[in-house]
């Protein structure tokens, strides 16, 4: 067993369980997948991420078999299932609605796809038990599902879509109807039976939270296209566009022109009467270039006083605070009108905060703390 | 609870009346003692016993329960699967002509339905009798069995029919075990409905019936002709005994079905 970061996307010779080639779908003349291609792993948690109407939910009912493509083929370990109807697909699905089956038993909702693979008694009586105790439904595996709560019906979802061992379970919003707390509960609980059993999961969100919290990569997407395939971390830091980077998380953007300082620096212009912004970049851009300068609100400092050595300064003054307990958010106003957010901890009780309303303070952010876009 | 004002007291009043008082008379009629139907001669059950007697009637109402069974339960399969392609087919060529096709017999005037069967049967040479008022009864009944069946439909969550596909099921299998067993409430008040139909049925059973089969309503209207008699007051009560008893039972099933239902939603959201 190797220690090494589960990543198969980076090795060139690993073989994707799911890829899309060239995948088009087209209801009508509205195009819901546009040209696209993709490749998931094996024992991936992959995420599709999107604003609704983006097309996430579409590729998911291609993979389950409820849609079909238009152009373009999807293959499955190696085969394409163009032909296969969804009743003959190693592929299960746990809906969005849960679907449960409402005048079967919890157990039998679970026992259910492993009848129709005529499993015997025996087998499948011990199948539905393990299932039942992965989900902690033991208790209830007499009860309808009108007889359960929320979060059990959830768990019964789960169950019964993971109980004919699929090679690829779908996830379609499966927290959706979930309250807050009981969500980020059963997050982790997901990706702990996502580990344990070694499915490969996919999972259709709008929540880029959860998204974050469960996934392996993530697939930023919008209108048919995928904007980013990457893992949380990245799509967060290094968002390749506005899109993503807006769409992820809060943030700043500041548009600009560009000059180039040094190998792989660039001054920002960026408003008349203030100082150019300071900031690296991976890619290249040309001298007066039009950019967009991508700042998370935690990666700026907030300070009374006129900090020393920073990379870049500019002063505003405190139009409203957004106190979330934990942290606040800043909108401090510059002095030729633009917005810029910054988020701190409340380290320190609020009543002891150095600033409040309407006082003047210093922002400043290193070189490195934004993200160059040029779209 | 509000008292109720004069208004709603005389208002209630004169609705029930006018609903409920023909039938009061006739059962208070059905236990006269005298012969003569308007005239009051103290209480008596004999002409129970005389009905039960008579072998004319009871040969009709034979008839009668057996075209009944037979057609709403044919009735039920027909208009079953027609609204089930209705609501599912999705878009084919002819759809929504075919949809307004099935709801065209429910305004079509009864005499037209009973005349046009009534020339189909002589056309094709079939004998007039329990087989023919079973075809014409299926007939008209079948479309109100796919309006209450499509309605149900409508509001059914196709996600659970995918589930079932998702799971290993064929399309049929989907039907069988999940569809069916779900919308089976609307398939039963469907089949009730098309039975209660057909009992009643006059204008196309006389059309369609022969001299070797005759139902009861055409019974009772033939035998009415020829006068009213204490004994036809005794089998209407007869018939609405039935039907209440129905009806009540019915009600009372499905109320204890929703309080269950509630309570059961309850607790569990009590242990969440």
């Amino acid at each position: 067993m190797n220690t090494s970061v589960f990543a198969p996307w980076e090795d060139p010779n690993a073989k994707p369980l799911i890829s899309f080639r060239n995948v088009t779908k087209r209801f009508g003349s509205f195009t819901a997948i546009d040209n696209l291609s993709l490749d998931i792993f094996e024992k991936e948690f992959f995420a599709l991420l999107g604003p609704s109407g983006c097309g996430k939910t579409t590729m998911m009912r291609m993979l389950a078999g409820f849609e079909t493509v238009t152009e373009g083929t999807i293959e499955l370990a190696g085969q394409d299932i163009a032909a296969v109807p969804p009743n003959k697909r190693a592929v299960n699905m746990m809906f969005q609605s849960y679907a449960l089956f409402p005048h079967l038993s919890v157990w039998e909702n679970i026992a259910f796809g492993l009848r129709r693979d005529k499993m015997p008694k025996q087998d499948l009586e011990a199948r539905v038990e393990e299932m039942l105790k992965l989900t902690r439904l033991e208790k209830f595996a007499r009860r309808k599902p009108h007889q359960i709560s929320g979060g059990q019906r959830q768990r019964v979802a789960l169950a019964r879509s993971l109980a004919k061992a699929p090679k690829l379970l779908l996830l379609d919003e499966p927290l959706g109807a979930l309250d807050k707390k009981l969500r980020q509960d059963t997050q982790f609980e997901l990706m702990d039976i996502q580990e344990s059993t070694g499915t490969t999961f996919v999972i259709v969100t709008h929540d880029q939270e959860e998204a974050m919290t469960v996934a392996s990569r993530v697939a930023v997407m919008d209108e048919g296209l995928l904007k980013q395939v990457a893992t949380p971390d990245r799509i967060y830091e290094t968002p390749n566009s506005v899109y993503v980077a807006d769409f992820i998380g809060d943030v700043n953007i500041i548009q600009g022109r560009t000059t180039t300082a040094n190998e792989g620096t660039y001054r920002v212009d960026w408003a008349e009467g203030q100082a150019a912004l300071n900031a690296t970049s991976a890619t290249e851009f040309s001298n007066d270039q039009t950019c967009h300068l991508a700042i998370r609100p935690e990666k700026i400092t907030i300070t009374a006083d006129r900090p020393e050595n920073a990379d870049n300064v500019v002063q505003g003054k405190v139009h409203d605070i957004a106190y979330l307990g934990n942290l606040s958010t800043y909108y401090v106003e510059l002095s030729n009108g633009t917005m810029i957010k910054a988020q701190a901890a409340n380290t320190r009780r609020i009543s002891r905060r150095s600033f409040t309303w309407e006082d003047p303070v210093w922002l400043s952010w290193t070189a490195t703390a934004g993200v160059l876009l040029a779209n | 609870m509000n008292k109720l004002s004069w208004f709603n007291v005389v208002s209630l009043t004169l609705g029930f009346a006018f609903l409920y008082i023909p039938m009061i008379i006739l059962i208070i009629f059905s236990f006269n003692e005298s012969k003569l139907v308007t005239v009051w001669a103290g209480f008596s059950t004999k002409w129970y016993g005389e009905l039960m007697q008579n072998e004319a009637f009871l040969n009709a109402a034979w008839v009668t329960v057996k075209v009944a069974v037979f057609s709403s339960t044919i009735a039920t399969v027909l208009g079953t699967m027609a609204a089930y392609v209705l609501v599912r087919g999705g878009r084919f060529l002819g759809r929504t002509l075919f949809s307004g096709m099935i709801y065209a017999p429910l305004v079509m005037p009864e005499v037209i339905t009973g005349l046009s069967l009534l020339l189909l049967f002589i056309g094709i040479g079939l004998d007039r009798g329990v087989l023919t008022i079973v075809l014409a009864h299926t007939t008209f009944s079948m479309c109100y069995v796919s309006v209450v069946v499509s309605s149900r439909l409508v509001t059914f969550d196709r996600s659970l029919e995918e589930a079932a596909l998702d799971l290993g099921c064929s399309a049929a299998e989907a039907f069988r075990l999940v569809t069916l067993p779900i919308i089976a409430p609307a398939v039963i008040s469907g089949w009730l409905l098309a039975f209660t139909l057909s009992l009643d049925d006059l204008v196309i059973a006389s059309f369609t019936s022969g001299p070797s089969a005759t139902t009861l309503p055409i019974k009772i209207f033939s035998a009415v002709r020829l006068g009213v008699s204490p004994e036809i007051n005794a089998l209407s009560t007869l018939m609405i005994a039935v039907v209440t008893v129905g009806v009540i039972t019915a009600s009372l099933v499905s109320k204890r079905a929703t309080l269950r239902q509630k309570q059961d939603e309850q607790a569990a959201a009590r242990e969440a």
